[in-house]
């Protein structure tokens, strides 16, 4: 009907009512958002021998280059009528630029306060890139910035921390999976008063992406640019709601249904980097394209599965399910991003995920079998309480068995794991906002002692006869 | 052209069109197009406007929008036209 006026480029095709209000109930009834933006800022130039010039140079960049941040997410946020949850800021691994100045572990947890002081002054809500990177071996640098984790989390109130410890091209650093699990074991003590929530901004990973916009487990990798914006989006309850209406049909029309809805939400997510990168000056770096939960209800990727027919999360066909999931999501975002990366997939935390921890508490859902779903998506073993009393030797066993899945399948695998201290089976722990609440769930009591003790690596996979 | 969406959701009631037109025309904010439908027995407007001699920006307005939506008891939503056009457009 306008076609015979010429208002402006898009006039002939445009958008109508039905489209308008399509977005519109996706934001306001199944929690669409953007939910992050990450500024990844490079500390590289703030490196010095002196430990208080290397604070105070740290402090500096920070506080100049995201000073704008937040007021620039707040106004996006305003004229589009999208939420971003989340503004947040991610940092060079500090192993590297702490590695001249630092001493001891105690001169680590000065930068680890400045870190945390200069994310209060600028007003984001996590900073990540309290990090080191030692797939193949440890510095002496990285074994101390390891080794103060436990204070640094414990002093700090919103930094994350994350430990980078095999890949497909090194293998696994077995040394320093082992001190991880006395350093998380450390952390939970330390923090023991409140659930032991400073193991809720721990992770370790297999294969870390250098561009990963989410939490606990951002960095800045050495391989960006100086400063760079990322966009993490979100969207399970959308999913969810477009199978509501597909309920019934066959693999074909559900696979284009979650393809077409992943493509909707990616979209938004690229023009929100877009806007951000050009209103900061701050070049584009990727859009995450994960589903990423919360506990909100309507908001749970567990629901997606069993949307898709399972009674629970963890039930037989969980896998099967996920993986397809997983799949359409990824080939539905490409298409709406120009550049995608991070960690892009379904994520599958329980404390963070309403109808995980329903799966969970049912007895439908088990740690072994979240180890069998970490195949097929995006992370890894998320936030997953398990009894206080569980062996430092037996977390190391989990992280080692969950980055060998990541390292032998060429995938990026995380372990984000809290001991609750003083709780156990049965217990429930209670970590708040987006991090939700935990039931603690049984872990495999026998021993891998022996094994994990042996001191030493394991050796890169080989990348044929793939079997 | 500098588009924006206003879309008008809430129960039908005397003279909804008639305020948010009032204020478009006061702040210099010049309607493309209206439509509208009831779904689940609400009222939907939708209006497309073009703000490149406006005053105010989208933020203004739409605070602004936020108190008139308040005083009619409908929600008035003011957003830039690009969140439609990228996610059903190719």
């Amino acid at each position: 009907m306008y076609s015979s006026r010429n208002l402006g480029g898009t006039f002939n095709k445009m958008i109508n009512i039905n489209e308008v209000l399509e977005t519109n109930k996706m934001i306001e009834k199944e929690n669409l958002d953007v939910r992050t933006i990450t500024l990844g800022i490079s500390l590289l130039d703030c490196m010095d021998s002196d430990l208080g010039r290397l604070n105070e140079k740290i402090y500096n960049k920070i506080t100049t280059v995201a000073k704008d941040l937040v007021s620039t997410g707040e106004a996006i946020e305003k004229e589009f009528g999208i939420p971003i949850v989340n503004k947040r800021i991610s940092v060079t691994p500090i192993a590297l630029i702490g590695g001249s100045a630092c001493r001891t572990s105690e001169d680590f947890v000065t930068i680890a306060k400045t870190l945390d002081r200069a994310r209060n002054d600028v007003g984001v809500n996590f900073l990540g890139g309290y990090s080191a990177l030692v797939s193949k071996g440890m510095t002496a640098a990285d074994e101390l910035l390891l080794r103060s984790i436990p204070q640094a989390l414990a002093q700090t109130e919103l930094m994350c921390s994350s430990v980078n410890l095999g890949s497909t091209k090194t293998g696994i650093d077995m040394d320093a999976v082992r001190l991880m699990g006395d350093i998380i074991k450390e952390t939970a003590e330390l923090t023991k008063d409140k659930d032991s929530i400073g193991c809720s901004k721990l992770v370790v990973f297999c294969n870390a992406p250098d561009d990963n916009p989410f939490m606990a487990g951002a960095f800045h990798g050495v391989t960006e640019a100086d400063a760079i914006i990322n966009v993490g989006v979100s969207g399970p309850g959308v999913v969810k709601n477009a199978l509501e209406r597909v309920r019934g049909e066959n693999f074909e029309v559900l696979c284009e249904t979650i393809k077409k809805t992943a493509f909707k939400v990616t979209r938004v997510g690229q023009l929100v980097a877009q806007e951000a990168s050009k209103r900061l000056g701050i070049p584009f770096g990727i859009v995450d394209l994960s589903l990423a939960p919360t506990p909100a209800i309507g908001d749970s990727v567990a629901d997606i599965l069993c949307e898709i027919g399972l009674e629970y999360a963890g039930a037989p066909g969980t896998t099967a399910a996920l993986a397809l999931l997983n799949d359409q999501v990824k080939k539905g975002g490409v298409m709406a991003s120009s550049y995608v990366g991070g960690l892009s997939g379904a994520f599958i935390p329980v404390s963070e995920d309403q109808g995980m921890i329903d799966a969970v508490n049912a007895g439908a859902l088990t740690l072994e079998k979240l180890e069998a779903m970490t195949c097929v998506c995006s992370v890894g073993l998320d936030m997953i309480a398990i009894p206080g009393d569980t062996k430092p030797t037996t977390i190391a066993g989990i992280i080692a068995d969950e980055l060998a899945i990541g390292m032998i399948n060429q995938k990026t695998t995380a372990v984000r794991i809290i001991p609750v201290i003083g709780k156990t089976v049965g217990d429930s722990a209670e970590f708040g906002g987006l991090l939700g609440h935990a039931p603690i769930m049984p872990v495999n009591r026998y021993s891998c002692d022996a094994f994990v003790n042996r001191g030493g690596r394991i050796p890169a996979p080989i990348h044929s006869f793939k079997n | 052209m500098k588009k924006t969406i206003i879309t008008v959701v809430g129960k039908d009631t005397v003279g909804i069109i008639a305020k948010v037109c009032t204020y478009l025309a006061e702040n210099k904010i010049n309607i493309l197009d209206i439509s509208q439908t009831i779904v689940d027995d609400y009222f939907n407007m939708m209006m497309i406007a073009d703000m490149s001699q406006a005053v105010k920006s989208v933020s203004e307005v739409s605070d602004d929008f936020d108190k008139l939506g308040e005083e009619i008891g409908v929600i008035i939503r003011c957003q830039r036209e690009e969140i439609f056009n990228s996610m059903h457009r190719l």
